[in-house]
C-alpha cells in the first residue's frame, strides 16, 4: 500500500514537472531573448550566443538611428502615455463602477430590474461593434483633431461604458449586513453619507480590486487604441507600440528590444495582477457578516 | 428601517407611482398642460426654480429642433439626395468637387436627434407627474418641497438618480448611441462601393442579411464555415480549458502533493504576463523559423530546411490554435477553481471511498457534477468570451491562412475576426453590422436559455 502511494505520488510529481516546464519555457525564451547579444530576429538555436544588457538601454534611452524615418521607436515616451492614460481611465471607471453597484445594490426604485437587464443584453453585443460608430461620434465632437485629445477620447472611450461591469462590485456590497446601514440612518445619516462613510470605507477589497482590473485595461488593450490613434505613433500606448516593433520592416532591428519591451512591461503588470487575485479572493469571500 | 421607510414613501412615492394616463386623469388642467409647457404646473406651485429648468430644457430641445434637428430627422429618412458632383470651373479649368450629402453623418444625426427626442418624451412624463405630485400635495395640504428640498433629496430618496447620472450618460454615448448606429447599418447599403462622401448610401432593408445567410454569392459559403469553426472553437476551448485546468487544480491539492505554493506559482506566472506578450511571443515561437521549429530540427524530426505549417496549414493552424489557447487558459480556470474545490464536502469523499471507489469514479461522479453545478455560469460566461475572443485569434494566427473559396476571411477567422476585415480593411460596414446582430443573437438566445435557471440569477437578494 505504501510503495503504491508512493509510486503514485512519483508520477504526479514527474507530470507537474513536465507541465510546469511547458509553461514556464516561452516565458524564459521571452526573457533569454531579451537579454540576447546578436541581433536580428529568428535564429537556428534557442540558447543565446551572448548576453547582454544593451537591449534594455537602447530601449529606454530609444536609440533607434538605424532605421531612417518610418516609426520613432519611443519606449519610454510610449509607457507615460499609457500611464497617463490608464490611471485617469481607472479613476473614471472606478468612479462610475462603484456608483452603478451601489445602487443596484443598496437602493430600490422603479427602473432597477430593467436597468439590470440592459446591462446584461448591451454585454452580449460584440465589443468592438460598436467601434466604428465610437470613432465617428469623437470625430464628430472633434476629439481627434490633435494627440493630446486622442489621448483624451482613448480614457473616455476605457471608462465611458464602464457602469455596465458592476456585477462583481454588486455582489460584495450584497454582503454588507443592512443592519449596519440601518443603524446609520437610525443615527441620522442620509443615504449619501451611508454610501460614503460606512459602505466604502468597508469596501477596500473590491475597490482595490476594481482600480487594478481597470489599470490593466490600458495596457494590454489593443484594439480601440490602434483604430483612436492611427498612425501618430508620438501618442501611441504601449500595447500597439510592441506590436509595431514586430512589424516586418523592424523586426530584424527590433526583435530583441521587443522581448525586453515585454519583459519591462510585464513585471508591474504581473505584480498588479498578483494583487488583483489577493483582493479578489477576500471580495469574494465577502466583507463583514452583520 | 420600516419606519423610515413608511414615513418618506406615504410622503413622496405615492402620487409618482401612478402611471401616465392616470396622471392624465387625474390631474387638473395645470398638471395637464404640464405635459405640453414643462414645469407650468410648478411654476404655478411656487417651485419656481424647478420649473424654470423643466421649461429651459424644453426650449433648448425646441430650438436644437427648429435650428438642426428637423432637418436632420429629414435626412435620416433619406440618407441624403444631394450626391457629390463634379462641377467644371471655368476660371480656373478644373473639375472641382461639390459638396453633397454625407450618408454617414445623416444617420449619426439621425440617431442623436432620435436620441434627444426620447429624452424629451421622457422629460414630458417626468413633468406630468411632477406637476401632479405637487398637486395632489397641496390638495392634502402638505408642505410642498422648495428647490432646496429638491437637492436635498439627492442625497436620499432620489440617490439613486444623482448616482447614476454620469454612469448612464457614458454608456449611453460609448454604448448605446453607437450600437443602435451599427445596428441601422446593417439595413443599410453602406459597402466599399458606398462610401461617403464620394457616394451616398440608402436603406436596403433586410438585403445584406439575405445576402449573406441565404444566397449562393461567396457570403453565404464565406459565412456558414465561419459561423461552424466559430462554434466548434468556442466549444472545444471552453471546455478543454475547464476539464484541463480542473484536472491541474485537482493534481495540486491531491493530499500526496507537497510544496502546493510552489506549484501554483509556476503555471501562475503565466497568467500574470499580459496577454498580448503571450500571444505574440506564441506566434513567434510557432513561426516557421521560430524555436519549435529549431528544435525540431536539431532533435532530428523534420529535415534541416523542413519547417512544419503551424499556422499555413489549415488544420494545424485551428488545432495550433486550440492548443495555444490550453496553455493560456488552464492557469485561468486551474486559480478559480481551486478556492471552490476546497469547498466540496469532506464527507463525500470519505464516503466514495469506503464503498471502494476509484479515483477516475470519484472524478466523474463527485467533482465534476459538483463543480459544473457551481459553474455553470462561469462556463456560460468563459463560452461567450470565446465566441468574441478576438484576441487569441487575431494576434495569433490574424485568421489566416487566406482562403480564395472566402469572402475576405482566412480558414481560422471566428465571426468577429471577420467583422474586423469587414470593416477595418474591407469596409463593407453594413455586412460587418449584420455579422455583429448574428452573433449578438446567437449569445442572446444562449444565455437565455441557461442563464435564467441559474440560482445566482433566481435569488439575487438570497444573501441580504
Amino acid at each position: 500500500m505504501k510503495a503504491k502511494r508512493m509510486i503514485t505520488n512519483a508520477a504526479c510529481y514527474v507530470l507537474l514537472t513536465i507541465l510546469s516546464i511547458i509553461w514556464v519555457l516561452p516565458i524564459l525564451f521571452v526573457i533569454l531573448t531579451s537579454f540576447r547579444e546578436e541581433g536580428g530576429s529568428y535564429k537556428t538555436y534557442i540558447w543565446p550566443k551572448g548576453f547582454t544588457l544593451n537591449n534594455y538601454k537602447e530601449l529606454i534611452m530609444g536609440v533607434n538611428s538605424k532605421i531612417s524615418g518610418g516609426t520613432n521607436i519611443d519606449f519610454t515616451r510610449w509607457f507615460f502615455n499609457t500611464l497617463v492614460i490608464a490611471i485617469f481611465s481607472t479613476l473614471l471607471s472606478a468612479f462610475f463602477v462603484l456608483c452603478v453597484s451601489y445602487v443596484m445594490s443598496r437602493l430600490r426604485f422603479k427602473m432597477r430590474k430593467n436597468f439590470m437587464n440592459i446591462a446584461m443584453i448591451l454585454g452580449m453585443f460584440p465589443g468592438f461593434m460598436s467601434m466604428i460608430a465610437v470613432y465617428y461620434i469623437l470625430k464628430g465632437l472633434g476629439l481627434l483633431e490633435t494627440g493630446a485629445l486622442k489621448q483624451l477620447s482613448l480614457i473616455l472611450v476605457y471608462s465611458g461604458g464602464a457602469g455596465l461591469g458592476f456585477y462583481m462590485a454588486k455582489g460584495f456590497f450584497d454582503t454588507i449586513s443592512r443592519s449596519i446601514d440601518e443603524a446609520a440612518y437610525i443615527d441620522g445619516a442620509t443615504k449619501w453619507d451611508t454610501f460614503i462613510k460606512i459602505t466604502i470605507p468597508l469596501s477596500k477589497p473590491i475597490i482595490t480590486y476594481t482600480l487594478l482590473t481597470s489599470f490593466m485595461g490600458p495596457w494590454v488593450d489593443y484594439i480601440f487604441a490602434k483604430v483612436i490613434m492611427g498612425n501618430d505613433t508620438k501618442y501611441y500606448t504601449i500595447a500597439i507600440g510592441l506590436w509595431t516593433m514586430l512589424e516586418k520592416e523592424y523586426v530584424d532591428y527590433y526583435y530583441t528590444q521587443f522581448y525586453a519591451g515585454c519583459v519591462l512591461i510585464s513585471i508591474p503588470i504581473a505584480l498588479v495582477f498578483l494583487l488583483s487575485q489577493r483582493c479578489y479572493v477576500e471580495g469574494v469571500a465577502g466583507a463583514v457578516k452583520g | 428601517m420600516g419606519l423610515f421607510k413608511k414615513k418618506t414613501s406615504l410622503k413622496y412615492d405615492k402620487p409618482r407611482d401612478e402611471s401616465i394616463s392616470q396622471v392624465f386623469k387625474k390631474g387638473d388642467t395645470m398638471t395637464r398642460l404640464s405635459f405640453f409647457v414643462f414645469g407650468l404646473g410648478n411654476i404655478v406651485n411656487k417651485q419656481v426654480v424647478r420649473g424654470v429648468i423643466f421649461l429651459a430644457l424644453e426650449i433648448l430641445y425646441f430650438v436644437y429642433m427648429i435650428i438642426f434637428g428637423i432637418g436632420a430627422l429629414g435626412d435620416f429618412i433619406t440618407l441624403g439626395t444631394v450626391e457629390q458632383g463634379q462641377v467644371y470651373n471655368e476660371a480656373l479649368g478644373i473639375y472641382e468637387y461639390s459638396l453633397g450629402d454625407n450618408s454617414m453623418l445623416c444617420l449619426l444625426y439621425g440617431v442623436i436627434t432620435l436620441v434627444l427626442t426620447a429624452g424629451i418624451i421622457f422629460l414630458a412624463c417626468m413633468s406630468g407627474k411632477s406637476a401632479y405630485c405637487t398637486q395632489v400635495r397641496r390638495a392634502k395640504g402638505q408642505h410642498i418641497p422648495t428647490f432646496r428640498d429638491d437637492i436635498r433629496s439627492l442625497f436620499e430618496e432620489n440617490l439613486h438618480a444623482f448616482l447614476l447620472a454620469l454612469p448612464i450618460i457614458g454608456i449611453l454615448v460609448f454604448t448605446i448611441v453607437p450600437l443602435v448606429f451599427m445596428i441601422l447599418i446593417a439595413f443599410t447599403s453602406y459597402d466599399h462601393e458606398h462610401q461617403p462622401p464620394g457616394t451616398l448610401f440608402s436603406w436596403v432593408g433586410l438585403a445584406n442579411f439575405k445576402s449573406l445567410i441565404a444566397s449562393s454569392s461567396s457570403l453565404a459559403t464565406t459565412f456558414w464555415p465561419v459561423l461552424g469553426w466559430t462554434l466548434i472553437w468556442a466549444v472545444s476551448a471552453t471546455v478543454s480549458c475547464y476539464i484541463l485546468g480542473l484536472l491541474l487544480a485537482l493534481l495540486i491539492n491531491r493530499k500526496g502533493t507537497r510544496a502546493k505554493g510552489f506549484w501554483r506559482f509556476m503555471f501562475v506566472l503565466s497568467v500574470a504576463v499580459p496577454q498580448f506578450v503571450t500571444l505574440l511571443t506564441m506566434r513567434t515561437i510557432f513561426n516557421a523559423n521560430g524555436p519549435v521549429n529549431v528544435l525540431l530540427r536539431e532533435f532530428g524530426f523534420i529535415g534541416a530546411t523542413d519547417s512544419i505549417p503551424f499556422f499555413t496549414d489549415p488544420l494545424l493552424a485551428k488545432i495550433t490554435i486550440i492548443c495555444i489557447n490550453i496553455w493560456i487558459g488552464v492557469p485561468f480556470t486551474m486559480l478559480s477553481t481551486t478556492g471552490i474545490l476546497q469547498n466540496i464536502p469532506a464527507d463525500l469523499y470519505e464516503a466514495a471511498k469506503i464503498d471502494g471507489a476509484s479515483a477516475p469514479v470519484i472524478f466523474r461522479k463527485i467533482t465534476l457534477p459538483y463543480m459544473l453545478f457551481v459553474m455553470t455560469p462561469n462556463l456560460i460566461t468563459s463560452f461567450t468570451g470565446n465566441i468574441n475572443n478576438f484576441n487569441v485569434i487575431f494576434l495569433l494566427s490574424g485568421g489566416g491562412p487566406d482562403s480564395l473559396e472566402y469572402y475576405y476571411a482566412g480558414k481560422t477567422d471566428l465571426l468577429v475576426t471577420w467583422l474586423y476585415k469587414l470593416t477595418i480593411t474591407q469596409k463593407d460596414y453594413n455586412l460587418g453590422a449584420v455579422i455583429g446582430i448574428l452573433v449578438f443573437i446567437i449569445l442572446a438566445t444562449l444565455s437565455l436559455l441557461t442563464y435564467h435557471r441559474t440560482g445566482a440569477y433566481k435569488d439575487e437578494g438570497a444573501f441580504q
